[in-house]
């Protein structure tokens, strides 16, 4: 234990320094989206703009149709919520609680098919959704959640698995079918996981690229990111509007993360912990 | 017996069957229809020339042998492999040196753990379009510091040579997840086998070697298959850092296609040039390619120590 203590100063620095080096990036955001275009390209840079410019804030909201953004990504980031709580929590209902042959194998069929690359899948897919009539809505960013998310089947799957048996069968005993179980005795006690799932699926919603770009055309249907991306691309040069921008889509994030602290990191590390 | 009661007792004997599967159906539907089928018919896809708006055309082979031929599909597979090779390790070592040191108890530790843990919550392109500036050669915040220090940086995202490693100095600045799962397995360690080690004489490295690394080692693996999966599918990073004015994902992959990584190599096929069967063979080769890796590792993870229940 004399070693480690004689470490605590060295340790100390250590911390500080590679927190910082964390940190740095983030106050180089903020310098950035505070300064007039003259600041920015100025050489070398000042850290504290001189004098604040909110005007890139004001921009950012104005110059991208931020209002219709924000509309469209929370429209898809509800229906992704509502689509993994219910088919999640059905799904883990079933390989969690219910006793029945062949469902090890479906669950390992689960974990495989969370290692499968998206790029197998995505065109034919793709196909699928035009077919569909699709191409250019929603409904490619949501439906998919109403046909489950391994992941968070997994997610629910393992904290079912922690609720006592005694509950399920004594529900059994009294005549309660599966349906009830399920609905008034296993939902009600799943709370922070389900919160879990809410709040994760919020965050894939709202930073989702991938998807946004291949589905949607028309740029009053973009989300946040996507439309984030296309402005960057066609002006390369607005730094201090696009830092606001940028500054303006983490700004959510980072409030949920001290919000939810705790869901936030159990959500993370039950997979990396159990699998 | 009727045909009738003989349907009957089938079900009632298969009762938990029919609920089972009755309340798996959403995501059985979903497996069949985004999982199964799609492996199918990108298959047959790879096998055929299509471009969406006309019928696939079966062609054989066509689509490997002239992928074999091209020089790009070549330089993509040899990117991402750069990632996976150097990328990734430096990630992970990163990832877990930041962890030890967040696992040492000392005041304020929690101010230190969510500074090194925050970039991991940022939307990746806002993190994207932020590194862009931050790299800037001229104006960028990186290289401002370098010229505090007296050195002259490369133009990192402009120069072929030192546009992966920039690509790579993203990854770690964003590792906070993989970092918070090490952590999470360096706090299962118990404490006692670090006294016992200490009782006989072993010093911090022998510690480190001979108990963290063993305890920690279902983490490690984790942590590197999630890794590897993560590093074929980079994409949106390369997208949105290397996007020219051209748009559409089009000059992506630059300079001189040093940052083209295999995934954005196939959406291009696909979403750009429409050759949907040239890139359902790219995915094809890609999911062979991981599967592989993934068999390999899991039959090579002797050194991984399971904690027996």
């Amino acid at each position: 234990m004399k070693g480690i203590r004689s470490g605590r100063p060295a340790l100390y620095g250590l911390l500080v320094v590679v927190s910082a080096a964390f940190a740095l990036p983030f106050l180089w955001l903020l310098s950035s989206s505070l300064k007039d275009t003259a600041q920015i390209f100025q050489f070398p840079p000042n850290w504290i703009p001189d004098p604040f410019v909110f005007d890139n804030y004001k921009g950012a909201v104005t110059f991208i149709p931020f209002a219709r953004y924000l509309l469209n990504t929370l429209l898809v980031c509800a229906g992704g919520i509502a689509g993994n709580v219910l088919s999640a929590s059905l799904v883990a209902y079933s390989l969690g609680i219910l006793r029945w042959r062949g469902r090890e194998t479906l669950f390992k069929v689960l974990i495989a098919s969370m290692l499968l690359p998206p790029q197998v899948t995505m065109i034919p897919v793709f196909v699928i959704f035009r077919r569909l009539g699709m191409y250019d809505t929603f409904w490619p960013l949501i439906l998919p959640a109403f046909l489950g998310t391994p992941f968070f089947i997994f997610l629910l799957r393992q904290f079912f698995l922690g609720i006592p048996r005694e509950l399920v069968e004594a529900a059994r005993m009294d005549g309660c079918n599966e349906w009830s179980i399920y609905w008034r005795i296993i939902l009600p006690l799943s709370g922070p996981a389900l919160a879990t799932v809410v709040l994760f699926s919020f965050i894939w919603g709202w930073t989702d690229f991938f998807t946004p770009l291949i589905y949607l055309q028309d740029k009053m249907n973009f989300t946040l990111s996507l439309g984030l991306q296309q402005f960057q691309e066609s002006h390369q040069y607005l730094w201090g509007m696009l830092m606001a921008a940028s500054a303006l889509i983490t700004l959510p994030m980072i409030a949920l993360f001290f919000l939810t602290q705790k869901a936030f990191v159990r959500g993370i590390v039950t997979t990396g912990l159990k699998a | 017996m009727s045909v009738k009661d003989e349907r009957k007792s089938f079900l009632a004997r298969h009762r938990a069957e029919a609920i089972g599967l009755a309340f798996a159906s959403p995501w059985l539907i979903g497996l069949t229809v985004f999982g199964l089928y799609p492996i199918l018919a990108s298959f047959y896809y790879s096998l055929c020339r299509y471009n969406i708006v006309r019928p696939p055309r079966l062609v054989g082979l066509q689509n490997y042998e002239l992928l074999m031929q091209d020089p790009l599909f070549w330089k993509s597979l040899w990117n991402t492999f750069y990632l996976v090779l150097f990328g990734l390790p430096l990630q992970l070592g990163c990832a877990l040196l930041c962890a030890l040191l967040l696992n040492a108890r000392v005041k304020g530790q929690s101010v230190f753990r969510t500074l090194m843990y925050l970039p991991a919550v940022m939307p990746v392109v806002a993190t994207s379009i932020l590194w862009v500036w931050v790299l800037n050669p001229e104006y960028g915040l990186f290289n401002t510091i370098l010229g505090y220090l007296g050195v002259r940086g490369p133009g990192w995202l402009a120069d072929p040579a030192w546009s992966k490693p920039a690509l790579i100095l993203v990854g770690i600045w964003s590792l906070g997840n993989t970092m918070i799962i090490f952590l999470a397995g360096l706090q299962q360690v118990p404490h006692a086998l670090y006294e016992a080690a200490t009782v006989d004489g072993a010093g911090p490295w022998h510690r480190f070697r001979a108990v963290t690394i063993p305890m920690i080692s279902p983490v490690i693996l984790f942590n590197l298959i999630m890794g590897i999966i993560g590093s074929f599918q980079y994409f949106t990073q390369v997208y949105v850092m290397t996007a020219t004015i051209e748009g559409g994902g089009r000059g992506a992959g630059g300079p001189e296609f040093s940052t083209l990584v295999y995934p954005l190599y196939l959406y291009q096929n696909a979403f750009v040039y429409f050759r949907m069967g040239y890139a359902s063979a790219m995915a094809w080769i890609l999911f062979v390619l991981v599967a592989m890796i993934i068999i390999f590792i899991f039959k090579t993870s002797g050194w991984v120590h399971y904690e027996r229940d």
